[in-house]
């Protein structure tokens, strides 16, 4: 493992997590302080704009990708529990802020990213004696390469493979189809309301097949869409954040 | 109406949209045991996109060539600069030579131009002979995919409509008899047509032959027994060499069907003995594609259906919820380009998956074109209520006290009257539960214990 005592490293908490799964922001802070990453959460952050962006409103996104360049300006590193939000600093302030958004795309990784590139963690010790299915995100798959996509002919690094493999008692199930979307995608999730729940559905049903008792995903907009389903149909699986299962593996087992 | 709602029409039937989504899953699953045969799979992509934006970038010339070389051979070679103009040089050819009996393979550059129904307000009679083709046309609708044009429907569905023209017996549900049927009554079209149109997959400008690619057999079919053959062709269908044309034919077909090659890949150079080729080079808005720097791309595209085949939207939604000559992501991009205003719901029926832009063979760039495309449709104005949502938004994000103070309103609403907020969230609970909100935000909860976090 790398010594990042004299870095200095913030977290980068999605919006939705700050308002809705404010746990999963503490996971995180538990699971960088099990590395020896002492992160620190500059409050002036809100949203990095990838909503607005995407509804094709890149004018008011442009000033909140401007915000984040300067709040997240004097960290060495900058790490998020999400592939989606990385995803938009890493690929999508280019486009609104030109070559000025790479001193921060360079700097900014997802939390399992993190652990194994920057941290170097070899392997992640704990134990969770659960069936867990691993839901992909897509901006992580596809546009972060976190994972190999089912359509690529060529493999890529498997960071959050690797940290679950780690654990002593996680069953990893498999899935009929490794890296479907979900169907949140933001706005569609309410403009295309029909085919999100049910691509939503199609997940839960094969992670169900599969025999997961937990649905985990480093993407928590997915897994509040799947939580949405799930509970309109009363279906009985938990879904957890990967940091939440980092940090329940660490503290000894259940979370 | 918007992509989303015609989508909710088609999902409201769950088991007719499941058996949709599954069908063209499986093709993409061959798909991808087909990519995975090929070693160099990943640089051929590579390799195509190469070719594909060095003929782009002198497109013109290479149109040039492959005029003289086919004019060189024996065949006509036609321009036509927009629909129009194509439909009329067609009837103008059919009509010089008298034929009013025309069977057509498929092309989905004749639905584009909308040439069926302007040979029949001419009196001729144009059968489609690719069987998919034939099943929607007989139901008088448009193809819902550009491979499978009649993959919405079910064998019972074909049944049905079999036998109300073909006079089936009334019941008949399996694929072999209805097929065998078809060929019967399309073998009678073929030998009676007067004249054979094809569309074109690739056009080689070294050569000056066309090569058409074809699981029946219906193109060759089609234009071996008619003294008539008319070739019709977007401008974008050239290819320079025949070494070129060895890439993408290794490409089509394994991007397509998963198959290693198409049934039938047949080179014609020149007219057969005793006939007529004319080739009809259409432009129909593509060069105004070409010189668009943002989606010129988009003009690489070889209707392999791949990106149909792998969107997930796609194969939940039907290819005519698009309203679009070409449905999936490749339409949502060609369509809104053309019409923005008209078509202005098809980029956002995307969830920015990016699997489209991984299995196009040519690596169009899809899903970043679609998000473009958002933007521009918003900058022009077509969807005034979003950019006033988000300019709103916009202000709130900007303030963290605004936005603090806006997220304890939303999260108490949701509390202490869950039924209003129900209503008011109407658009995410129609189908979810509301999430257990938590009575403080993380970083109300950080600021009490901020010291242990933070190392400085």
């Amino acid at each position: 493992m790398r010594d990042l005592a004299d870095s200095r490293v913030a977290l980068f908490l999605p919006c939705y997590i700050d308002q809705l799964a404010p746990r999963v922001g503490f996971a995180t802070l538990a699971v960088l302080r099990g590395v020896g990453v002492a992160a620190e959460f500059p409050r002036d952050q809100t949203c990095c704009g990838q909503p607005l962006a995407n509804a094709g409103c890149a004018a008011e996104a442009r000033p909140l990708a401007e915000r984040m360049l300067r709040i997240f300006a004097d960290f060495d590193y900058v790490v998020c529990p999400s592939g989606s939000c990385t995803a938009m600093v890493r690929h999508r302030f280019a486009d609104l802020l030109g070559p000025a958004a790479a001193a921060l795309a360079d700097r900014t990784f997802e939390l399992c990213e993190f652990l194994i590139e920057v941290a170097g963690v070899d392997t992640f010790s704990g134990r969770f004696p659960h069936r867990v299915g691993l839901h992909h995100g897509c901006h992580g798959l596809r546009d972060l390469h976190i994972g190999t996509c089912s359509e690529r002919a060529e493999p890529a690094a498997d960071p959050v493979g690797r940290l679950l493999a780690g654990i002593d008692g996680l069953e990893l199930v498999g899935l009929r189809r490794v890296d479907e979307c979900c169907g949140f995608g933001g706005g569609f999730s309410v403009e295309e309301r029909g085919v999100s729940a049910m691509m939503g559905r199609d997940r839960l049903d094969d992670h169900r097949a599969a025999g997961a008792e937990v649905i985990a995903s480093i993407d928590m907009s997915c897994l509040l869409h799947l939580e949405g389903l799930a509970r309109r149909e009363g279906a009985g699986v938990r879904l957890m954040h990967v940091a939440e299962i980092l940090a329940a593996a660490s503290a000894g087992g259940e979370g | 109406m918007s992509h989303g709602e015609r989508a909710d029409r088609f999902t409201a039937d769950r088991a007719r949209a499941a058996w949709h989504d599954a069908a063209l899953w499986h093709v993409r699953e061959r798909r991808d045991a087909a990519a995975r045969s090929v070693p160099e799979w990943e640089a051929l992509r590579d390799l195509a996109a190469d070719i594909k934006a060095r003929t782009l970038a002198n497109l013109a010339g290479h149109l040039e060539a492959f005029e003289r070389n086919a004019t060189s051979r024996g065949a006509v070679v036609h321009w036509a600069a927009d629909a129009s103009a194509h439909n009329r040089i067609v009837l103008e050819l059919l009509r010089a030579r008298g034929a009013t009996r025309v069977v057509k393979s498929k092309s989905m550059l004749t639905e584009e131009c909308g040439l069926n129904p302007f040979l029949e307000r001419h009196g001729l009679e144009i059968v489609d002979t690719d069987l998919g083709e034939r099943i929607v046309q007989l139901r008088d609708e448009p193809p819902s995919h550009i491979v499978l044009p009649a993959i919405h429907l079910r064998k019972e569905e074909v049944g049905e409509l079999f036998h109300a023209h073909l006079g089936t017996e009334a019941g008949l549900a399996d694929p072999t008899l209805l097929t065998a049927a078809a060929r019967v009554h399309l073998r009678e079209k073929f030998l009676h047509a007067e004249a054979g149109i094809t569309g074109v997959n690739f056009a080689i400008a070294e050569t000056g032959g066309l090569v058409i690619c074809t699981n029946e057999g219906n193109a060759d079919l089609g234009t071996a027994l008619p003294p008539l053959h008319i070739a019709c062709m977007g401008i974008e269908k050239v290819v320079p060499s025949l070494a070129d044309l060895a890439v993408f034919v290794r490409l089509l077909a394994r991007s397509a069907t998963g198959q290693p090659i198409t049934a039938y890949t047949s080179h014609f150079h020149g007219p057969r003995p005793g006939g007529e080729l004319h080739i009809v080079i259409v432009d129909n808005g593509r060069s105004d594609l070409l010189g668009r720097a943002e989606h010129a791309r988009a003009l690489a595209c070889i209707r392999c259906g791949a990106c149909l085949n792998t969107c997930p939207v796609y194969r939940r939604s039907g290819g005519h919820s698009y309203e679009a000559v070409i449905p999936g992501p490749i339409g949502s991009i060609l369509a809104p380009v053309r019409d923005p205003e008209r078509h202005r719901s098809l980029p956002y029926a995307c969830t920015m998956c990016g699997s489209c832009t991984n299995v196009c063979p040519v690596k169009i760039d899809l899903h970043d074109q679609l998000l473009r495309l958002r933007t521009e449709i918003v900058t022009a104005g077509h969807l005034p209520g979003r950019r006033r949502a988000s300019r709103l938004a916009s202000l709130l994000l900007r303030s963290p006290a605004l936005y603090a103070a806006t997220g304890r309103v939303a999260r108490r609403l949701g509390r202490l009257l869950p039924g209003l907020a129900k209503r008011i969230a109407a658009p995410w609970t129609s189908s979810r539960g509301l999430p257990d909100l938590p009575k403080k935000t993380f970083r109300e909860q950080i600021s009490s214990s901020e010291k242990d976090l933070s190392h400085r």
